[in-house]
């Protein structure tokens, strides 16, 4: 643990920096004096300047905090639980159950008769959705011992929904079809206040739930019999971890929509840093790992100075992707 | 009359749909060294899981150190039994260390703290199967020797009084299959576990243990290695037309 303590420090540092890039990039070029004193509650000299740093990059910041930090830690958990360095909300269909239950949401209502649109449906749709498949993937994980064929039924289940989402996707108007897909580019920026609390409750209680199974994940790191031959009972930690899983995949999804590879890479370039698999030291690292590249993310999605937005997928995607290959090619055979 | 650490009467294993065995008894001591040998899928497998807890049972009792099986919860027994199965550790990117250390895990708080208790016995282990040398390494960097060394370490770690292993000798070569050998009779004899192992290297295990259970799918006879060989229970073990049993050497023959 004591010699692991520079490299926290360190990584503090860069969440921090991060965070302060983050903070005083956008589409309005604001002074980085003005955003430090704005910081530090001081008055600014254009009141615009402080309601956008107050009420919109300062929740985007938090809300790219807990994405990418939560994300990546429910990537390691799905890494453990399923013995499978390839694990992640997105290869898993997580995400993909998440999309599905809101493109019912916003396409289907017609079919399903007029839903009460509230600013919760689609969270819940879409936790609801990542939930079911990654129940469904938990028993198929329990009937196939083998690793590959688990992902290509992620893959499949991947597919079932892309056929459904455009199914609904042909029958539906132009306006519920903008909003799917808004939602499904993913984005860090469009929550308040309010909803950044609600989404760092649901974190913070994946998190205490992770924290809690540390022994027992230290266990499965060896496989399931031994880790029952350790004393853990399975089905109780199993499900723990299931639901500290979904809670962090499903939320997350659900607010920021399905954001790729963060999931899945983190973790990796986690323990590129950490030469460790003791998850009492990977589930900080990985938490503020995952935050800072979030963080990095959305400056680069901002496009700073400009008045576009890139969907914040695409950018996860363009990092993540060449990461993944670029373990794989180097290290031959990936190893959680 | 001395206590048993192991008492298995009429035992049944497998699954509700197929029994693999049954009629299996047999009563071991501390400080014994026992080998289950048998052709392949009689169940000798099953037997270890079951006695561990990872496997109902269909009838009959165990009772470990004179504790009825269904009486202990899993984690009591995790500080009676320690495991080492044929299948190898879900990660290897693990370092010997720290697998051995998990070995600690029956004995530590819900945080996993280690106490100065822990880490002499985790060092202990280490240096009784001379790894302290190894011990940052990863186990993908080690050959299959070592990393059986270190299995059988961490279920040491575990300081429970028996220990079950799996075939833990298979994909070594003749010296390493003796090394581990000699180093689990040293277990039993020096450090009074009483050890259990299932086994195909039946002429190695005649000269160690000091008990075996044959398989056979019908008496399953247990017994000292020599009082079986003058029973003749080693002649029927495999089809006659294939190998022969010598008697007077304790080992199996081609027949040409």
């Amino acid at each position: 643990m004591v010699s692991y303590r520079f490299r926290f420090l360190v990584l503090v540092f860069i969440l921090l920096a991060a965070w302060m890039l983050n903070v005083s990039l956008g589409s309005v070029a604001i002074p980085l004096q003005a955003t430090l004193s704005s910081l530090f509650g001081q008055p600014l000299e254009q009141a615009s300047w402080e309601y956008i740093i107050t009420q919109y990059r300062l929740p985007k910041a938090l809300t790219a905090i807990l994405v990418g930090g939560g994300l990546s830690l429910s990537g390691l958990l799905m890494q453990t639980l399923f013995r499978n360095p390839l694990a992640g909300p997105f290869v898993l269909g997580i995400s993909s159950g998440a999309s599905l239950g809101a493109a019912l949401l916003l396409m289907g209502s017609a079919l399903l008769g007029q839903l009460i649109f509230c600013d919760f449906s689609l969270v819940v749709a879409a936790s609801v959705g990542s939930f079911l498949v990654l129940l469904v993937v938990l028993l198929v994980a329990n009937q196939v011992r083998d690793t590959m064929t688990l992902l290509i039924i992620g893959l499949m289940f991947g597919s079932i929904t892309a056929a459904i989402v455009s199914v609904l996707a042909y029958f539906s108007n132009a306006e519920q079809l903008q909003r799917f897909i808004f939602w499904s580019y993913g984005s860090v920026g469009s929550l308040s206040w309010h909803q950044n609390s609600i989404l760092g409750g649901l974190v913070l209680v994946g998190i205490v739930l992770s924290v809690v199974s540390i022994k027992s994940l230290n266990a499965l790191l060896l496989g399931e019999h031994y880790a029952q031959s350790l004393g853990v009972s399975l089905k109780r930690s199993k499900l723990l971890i299931i639901i500290a899983t979904g809670l962090l995949a499903g939320s997350i999804t659900a607010f920021a929509g399905p954001i790729a590879f963060v999931g899945l890479a983190v973790p990796h370039l986690t323990r590129q840093l950490f030469s460790t698999m003791e998850h009492k030291v990977l589930i900080p690292a990985v938490f503020l790992y995952g935050a800072v590249l979030m963080l990095l993310c959305d400056a680069i999605a901002q496009l700073p100075t400009a008045a576009q937005v890139l969907p914040i997928n695409a950018i996860t995607s363009l990092v993540g992707a060449p990461v993944v290959i670029w373990l794989l090619v180097r290290k031959r055979k990936m190893l959680f | 009359m001395e206590q048993t650490a192991l008492k298995i009467q009429n035992l049944g294993i497998g699954y509700t749909s197929r029994v693999v065995a049954q009629h299996i008894n047999f009563t071991l001591i501390p400080g014994e060294l026992c080998a289950i040998v048998g052709v392949n899928g009689i169940g000798k497998s099953t037997l270890l899981r079951s006695i561990a807890g990872l496997q109902p049972h269909l009838k009959g009792t165990v009772e470990i150190r004179q504790k009825p099986f269904e009486k202990q919860a899993v984690s009591e027994r995790a500080k009676e039994i320690a495991l080492v199965l044929t299948e190898p550790p879900a990660t290897r990117n693990l370092t010997v260390r720290e697998l051995i250390t998990l070995g600690r895990q029956p004995h530590t708080n819900w945080w996993g703290t280690l106490t100065k208790a822990d880490t002499t016995k985790i060092r202990e282990s280490m240096a009784l199967f001379s790894l302290e040398e190894l011990a940052s390494r990863k186990c993908f960097e080690l050959s299959d020797g070592q990393l059986q060394r270190v299995l059988i370490a961490r279920a040491m770690a575990q300081d429970t009084p028996i220990i079950l292993l799996d075939e833990p000798t298979t994909h070594l070569d003749l010296s390493h299959k003796v090394e581990i050998f000699k180093r689990l009779q040293q277990l039993a004899h020096v450090h009074h576990k009483t050890i259990l192992f299932t086994t195909h290297e039946i002429d190695l295990a005649i000269q160690l243990c000091d008990k075996m259970l044959i398989l056979d799918g019908k008496e399953n006879p247990f017994a000292a290695p020599c009082e079986l060989i003058e029973k003749g229970c080693f002649e029927s073990l495999f089809p006659s037309e294939l190998v022969t049993f010598d008697a007077a050497t304790g080992s199996f023959k081609l027949k040409k």
